[in-house]
């Protein structure tokens, strides 16, 4: 089991602190009152609500549909009866509100039939469509739709990774989960591989778990490779672990299955095997709530539990506790409130406290000292692109690369001068997308106004055009008529011509309500009645039937 | 409110890496002392103590808070290796001036920490060789050699009231570069000038084991990695090839490459100057092409130049090239192309 | 010293002749003037101003008719980019002329009376809807122009500012972290 490793450049060591969640299995979390699902928890275009408030659901009934192509459904996390359908608190690090379903629990948990799937022998594509249905998406912590990933597409893939490396500190739910349930993994895995059509199945697991190694690979066929790699971050990030794995480089831009790989993560292989095999929705992960709390460990939430609920299901926070992070210290974001609810992407609830997470230090003026450099995986050189994303230089900042990086912030962690570097690759990297944004609706709209300006030009020319056939027209029958009746009635048509063309003029930039049409003017009439009968209805809400 | 990461590296800042250089620069002052007697500390103290004082006035001007510039304790360090590089037992003023050009001039006129173009140490040491040259000339002679070491009292008054009774000659010399420069140039031959009494067993008296410890605590800040191979070793090698070159076509006129590394300033600016971060370059390939620029520089300057020494003017002229170095020598980013058109001004 | 200055002399004009002959070997084809103005204002079309549309006002300040400082939704951003392009200094926007923040329009579809009106206003056809049917706004099209609400018989339509959501929330800048040291 001695596979060529390729080590990829940079990575740093930051302490682990797996043990404080580590040594206990997973628990279950109980039912709880009220749950609140989110709608937009993958990667993309988030799904359009199928139920609302008042409707009663079932455990596992889809309650968003996959809207688009990126795209995946949602499903309710319990029985019970929609309570809204509304903007609520979301784990995001802008702390804004994002539309949700709420669910109040009726307790029974009464489930929708869950369907298991002959994955063997089912059509790839119908397989794919069955997955996205069941709302699938990765759960290593980037959410993209699962079946977009399960499609080959072009390019023949010929390796499959599973992610378990699990490089961030804190953080051990998939160490739990690959120790718990290997054998579900594998069967997850599997599958993966019969969607994908591939020969070569890896497992990347860092040497810091080996009960986890351990686990998989009593579990896996002779066929599949476990692989131990060193501990080092950020191992587990996915151009990464398949640079250290295969010596691939994923190029830049573009993704791991360019060069023929696919790279899951080993909760999603999990999340696989129970869609496919039981049939049952992506309705749960594992969460390792960790750091200054009661009782850390690993907890098995329904996607909508309140954090709030998880956190004291670990026996809530210990006195001094800061604040919380969702997901690890490395990539994690400050949680804003606490009512936000677990969705696919959250891995982690962690628990500051001062200790281990003091404040920042006060920034220093870089020092070029290049550390920065040193530890970045994606060979970047961070002090270049702070310097211009610092100044708003931000096509010098992308001319050194700021598209490539991961935001791992392996360069922010060995700063010596603590410069929040990744907050100002984030800054830039937005600013960007929203000038990009700002370009393309410019450019539509440039588009569409050259378009408009094009088309009445053309209904000017093709009106005068017509008039001016009409009008030699009747000189020519008329041309044996007397002079006099003939000048008369070309003058008539002069008049009408111009007389519309002045109206059409008018109707372009019409000022006022002034000299509209008698049907106009009752209309507004009607209109107003309108209004004032609306005003005194007492419920102004819903009109939909 | 900011950001991931959350968890930062321990005993990491720019203070710590100050430190680090700092004691890393003990056992070649040891030596000194031991070597030259304790005038260095004498030096050394004025520099360190000017350093603070401007450091902390140019930030008063710059309307700058003091305590985290203050304590991040790169002034120090220049002002170190400001002494270092001065002759001992000079006049306080000249340390006045250099610490002045150095802190004043190179580094907050040019924007304070990390934002300047030239070491700023060298800035100082330059503008006093182009100002003083007299006293820039007239080191002190290593113990044995001297007819008269001053003691640490001695030396104060010496530095702060001048030579008055005693004889300047009679504690300092010409260095031996210097030495050698205008003898070999006289005619006389590179075997008989090695045998006079400031010269040592591979360079000169007293300096070779100097610039040793010098050595050591480089092979220290490179364990520690406060600093990579790249600059001192390339810079080591061409000088030394440089030399090596000179003295084929020439021995007679050209001192062996192994006098030129344990002689002057080569190893305190292989392992400590060359290699500030703020004005080296800093991409990998960038920190070679700079290190063997400016290692050329110091020996051609060395041989055919009017200063004894070329430290500070290699360097300095190094500093300029650095932008248009890093800018060409980006490395490649992961997942590009290999051999892909990369680089940008 | 007459041959020194011959041969500076000699020697200046043989550069300048290869710097004239490059200048015109390699000019570079650029786009027009006014399609680089165009390209920077930001196509609302409001006629803010003071010009029917944004290519108009372009063509304006390529001829020097028209100060840069004139479009508020470009907002003091915009008049920065003219600015470095025309190598003028950037000046504030005109008094009153501050931007708002975007918005789209919305129809309020019990009111609409179907007229028409509103979409014979509209500078980039972002209404839909025939005589006398309801109309409706696309959202994505729509630049917040404002020209579609005198025009309404029955002031049916109103501008819903556009808040920035999940999606489209950006990182703010940093600096404020950077400030308790410097
Ligand atoms: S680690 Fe910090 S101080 Fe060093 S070069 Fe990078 S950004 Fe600058
Ligand atoms: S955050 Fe970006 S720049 Fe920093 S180390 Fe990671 S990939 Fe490199
Ligand atoms: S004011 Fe309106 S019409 Fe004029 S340039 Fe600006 S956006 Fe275009
Ligand atoms: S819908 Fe109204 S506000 Fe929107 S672009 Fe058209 S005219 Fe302007």
């Amino acid at each position: 089991m001695s596979r060529k490793l390729f080590p990829f450049n940079g990575g740093v060591h930051p302490d682990g602190h797996k043990e404080a969640s580590n040594a206990t299995p997973i628990r279950a979390m109980p039912l709880l009152p009220r749950y609140v699902v989110p709608l937009r928890q993958h990667i993309g275009v988030p799904a359009r609500p199928l139920v609302r408030a008042g409707e009663r659901v079932a455990r596992g009934q889809m309650i968003g549909a996959a809207e688009g192509y990126v795209s995946t459904a949602a499903h309710a996390p319990t029985s019970g009866t929609v309570l809204a359908v509304e903007p609520r608190a979301v784990p995001h690090p802008s702390g804004l509100f994002d539309l949700c379903v709420v669910i109040e629990a009726d307790g029974e948990d009464r489930a929708v039939e869950l369907q298991p799937l002959d994955w063997r022998n089912l059509d790839a594509s119908a397989l794919r469509n069955r997955i996205r249905d069941l709302g699938l998406a990765g759960l290593g912590g980037a959410v993209f739709p699962s079946y977009i990933k399960l499609n080959p597409g072009a390019q023949a893939i010929h390796t499959l990774i599973l992610n378990g490396a699990e490089c961030e500190p804190w953080i051990t739910c998939d160490d739990r989960l690959m120790r718990e349930r290997a054998a579900e993994i594998v069967l997850g895995a599997e599958i993966m591989r019969h969607a994908l059509g591939c020969a070569s199945v890896l497992f990347g697991v860092e040497d810091n778990k080996p009960e986890a190694l351990a686990a998989l690979r009593a579990a896996a066929p002779a066929d599949m490779e476990v692989v131990s790699v060193p501990t080092l971050y950020p191992s587990g990030g996915g151009k990464q672990l398949t640079y250290l794995l295969t010596g691939v480089e994923t190029p830049t831009g573009g993704r791991s299955t360019d060069v023929g790989i696919q790279v899951f993560n080993v909760g999603t292989a999990y999340s696989l095997y129970r869609a496919v095999c039981l049939g049952e929705p992506l309705l749960s992960r594992v969460v390792t709530v960790t750091g200054h709390v009661a009782e850390p460990g690993n907890f098995e939430a329904r996607i909508g539990t309140p954090l709030a609920d998880l956190l004291a299901a670990a026996g809530g926070a210990l006195p001094g506790a800061v604040g919380e992070i969702i997901g690890g210290p490395m990539m994690g974001f400050d949680l804003l409130d606490r009512v936000a609810p677990v969705t696919k992407s959250v891995n982690c609830l962690l628990v500051k406290d001062p200790r281990l997470f003091p404040a920042r230090p006060a920034a220093l003026p870089c020092i070029r000292c290049g550390a920065c450099a040193r530890a970045c995986p994606a060979d970047l050189q961070p002090f270049e692109m702070y310097w211009f994303s610092r100044a708003k230089d931000f096509g010098k900042a992308q001319s050194y690369d700021l598209f490539d990086c991961i935001e791992c912030g392996c360069c922010a962690y060995v700063c010596p001068s603590h410069i929040p570097l990744v907050d100002f690759f984030r800054y830039a990297k937005s600013e960007i997308w929203e000038r990009e944004r700002d370009k393309r609706e410019a450019d539509q709209a440039r588009r569409r106004h050259e378009f408009k300006e094009f088309r009445l030009e053309r209904e000017k020319k093709e009106k005068a055009e017509k008039f001016a056939k009409a009008a030699e027209k009747q000189k020519a029958t008329a041309g044996t008529e007397a002079a006099d009746p003939e000048e008369a009635r070309k003058k008539a048509i002069l008049q009408g011509a111009l007389e519309r063309a002045r109206l059409a003029k008018e109707g372009v930039t019409p000022k006022n309500t002034d000299n509209l049409p008698a049907a106009v003017e009752k209309e507004i009439a009607e209109i107003d009645a309108r209004r004032a009968q609306a005003e005194t209805r007492p419920e102004s809400g819903e009109s939909t039937p | 409110m900011n950001g991931s990461p959350f968890a930062l590296l321990g005993h990491n800042s720019v203070t710590a890496v100050m430190a680090k250089v700092m004691a890393a620069l003990i056992p070649g002052i040891i030596a000194h002392a031991w070597f030259f007697g304790p005038g260095i500390w004498v030096s050394l103290l004025l520099c360190v103590v000017f350093g603070a004082v401007l450091e902390a006035l140019m930030l008063l001007l710059r309307g700058l808070p003091l305590k985290p510039f203050l304590s991040d304790g790169s002034a120090l360090v220049t002002a170190a290796l400001l002494a270092l590089a001065l002759p001992t037992l000079a006049p306080w003023w000249l340390y006045l001036m250099a610490t002045l050009f150095a802190v004043g001039v190179a580094k907050h006129l040019y924007g304070g920490l990390g934002q300047n173009l030239f070491n700023p140490a060298m800035v100082g040491y330059a503008a006093m060789i182009i100002g003083f040259p007299v006293y820039m000339t007239q080191w002190a002679a290593p113990i044995g050699v001297a007819h008269f070491t001053p003691s640490l009292a001695e030396a104060f008054d010496l530095v702060f009231a001048g030579a008055g009774a005693i004889s300047v000659d009679a504690y300092t010399s010409a260095t031996p570069l210097d030495a050698w420069k205008t003898q070999a140039r006289q005619g006389m031959a590179g075997a008989d000038i090695l045998v006079q009494p400031i010269f040592g067993w591979a360079g000169a008296r007293g300096q070779e084991m100097v610039a040793l410890m010098y050595l050591l605590g480089g092979l220290l800040l490179l364990a520690n990695r406060v600093i990579t191979w790249h600059i001192p070793v390339t810079f080591l090698a061409a000088m030394a090839l440089t030399a090596g070159l000179l003295h084929l076509a020439n021995p007679a006129q050209h001192a062996p490459p192994l006098f030129h590394l344990l002689s002057g300033g080569a190893m305190l600016c292989a392992f400590f100057i060359a290699t500030d971060p703020v004005t080296a370059a800093s991409t990998p390939l960038g920190k070679l092409i700079y290190a063997a620029l400016a290692g050329f520089l110091m020996m051609i300057i060395r041989a055919f130049g009017a200063y004894p020494d070329g430290v500070a003017f290699a360097i300095l002229l190094a500093n300029i090239c650095v932008p248009f170095i890093d800018a060409y020598t980006q490395p490649r980013v992961f997942g590009h192309k290999r051999g892909g058109k990369r680089g940008q001004a | 010293m007459i041959s020194a200055i011959l041969v500076m002399a000699g020697i200046g004009l043989v550069l300048g002749g290869v710097l004239g002959w490059a200048s015109i070997r390699y000019r570079v084809q650029d786009d027009p003037l006014v399609e680089k103005i165009d390209a920077i204002l930001p196509q609302t079309q409001c006629g803010q101003c003071g010009f029917p549309g944004c290519k108009p006002y372009a063509e304006a300040i390529s001829k020097g008719e028209a100060d840069i400082n004139l479009c508020p939704p470009g907002g003091n951003d915009g008049v920065k980019r003219l600015a470095e392009l025309l190598g003028v200094e950037p000046k504030p926007l005109g008094a009153g002329m501050e931007p708002k923040p975007k918005a789209v329009a919305v129809i309020d579809e019990n009111t609409c009376i179907g007229c028409t009106l509103c979409i014979q206003a509209c500078p980039v056809d972002a209404i839909l809807g025939a005589a006398k049917q309801m109309h409706s706004i696309i959202a994505e099209q729509c630049t917040g122009c404002e020209l579609c609400l005198p025009p309404c018989p029955v002031d049916c339509i109103s501008m819903q500012v556009i808040r920035e959501d999940v999606a489209t929330w950006k990182w703010r800048y940093p600096m404020h972290m950077m400030k308790r040291a410097a």
